[in-house]
């Protein structure tokens, strides 16, 4: 069981993801609202793999993924998104995410998504 | 603006739907309308652009229709605060997507959502916008957009 933080600025997504993932292979430890929320949630409950949202308030997803890297270099990061420029894309990977779901997303495509980035954390 | 850039942010309101059950959404044929009246319904989730473009996108519906998709989607909790959520969640979703196509330099703010009718929507009345009409359903909405040139 893989302990998982869902960090996005709208309550609607946060619901969306919480009843998509699969609960056999994720626990959820934490809930964040914007960057700041999730370098404090993330020091307070260490979670394994983050869902990122990248435009919010106070901390944009992109900042938030520098700083949860350096706490932890092993987290695994998919970033849940609606900005589909490939430099966006290539950014956020180059700062340390593992992966990219592009909004609007079905529960099937987000646990899809998971359950690659999983695979990858297994090898 | 051109029609290539008018069909990015069609294309985004139909990625948006389709994800929605028995899918029936129609979208009208766009037009130019006068700032002076915007379009606007229950609730208008707003996007501020900066970058080499400058001005908003927004997404206007009316309440039934928002309570109606947020059901659709799975989600119970049809109160006033998820309603301002949703609105300004596909004003996001819509204009996050038109940067696939208009690039990384069509900058994006987080989104500001107001309720009520037409006057609390204030734009520059020197500039004409290009109203997407939407019909969800049996509901009618819009997709808003006025840039500077």
């Amino acid at each position: 069981m893989l302990k998982l933080m869902i960090v996005d600025d709208s309550n609607i997504i946060r619901n969306k993801i919480s009843r998509a993932f699969d609960s056999k292979h994720f626990d959820l430890v934490a809930i964040a609202t914007n960057g700041e929320e999730a370098v404090e949630q993330f020091r307070n409950n260490r979670p394994q793999v983050v869902t990122m949202d990248l435009t919010m308030p106070h901390m944009d997803g992109i900042a938030c993924i520098e700083q949860l890297i350096q706490l932890d270099p092993e987290v695994m990061i998919l970033v849940v998104s609606a900005l589909a420029d490939e430099a966006t894309g290539i950014e956020a990977l180059e700062k340390g995410a593992n992966g990219f779901l592009l909004k609007p997303f079905s529960e099937e495509s987000l646990r899809d998504a998971l359950s690659e980035l999983t695979e990858s954390y297994d090898d | 603006m051109t029609d290539d850039d008018l069909q990015v942010f069609i294309d985004g309101v139909q990625r948006y739907f389709q994800l929605t059950p028995n899918n029936d959404l129609r979208i009208g044929t766009p037009y130019l309308a006068s700032n002076k009246k915007p379009t606007a319904l229950d609730y208008t989730g707003i996007i501020g652009i900066s970058g080499n473009s400058k001005g908003c996108v927004y997404f206007t519906a009316p309440k039934i229709m928002l309570t109606h998709l947020m059901m659709g989607f799975g989600e119970q909790d049809t109160s006033e605060e998820n309603i301002v959520d949703l609105v300004g969640e596909v004003a996001n979703t819509i204009s996050g997507n038109a940067r696939g196509e208009l690039g990384k330099d069509f900058m994006i703010s987080v989104p500001v959502v107001v309720s009520g009718p037409p006057p609390q929507i204030h734009l520059p009345v020197e500039l004409r916008s290009y109203v997407i009409p939407i019909t969800w359903r049996s509901y009618q909405a819009a997709v808003v957009i006025c840039l500077q040139d």
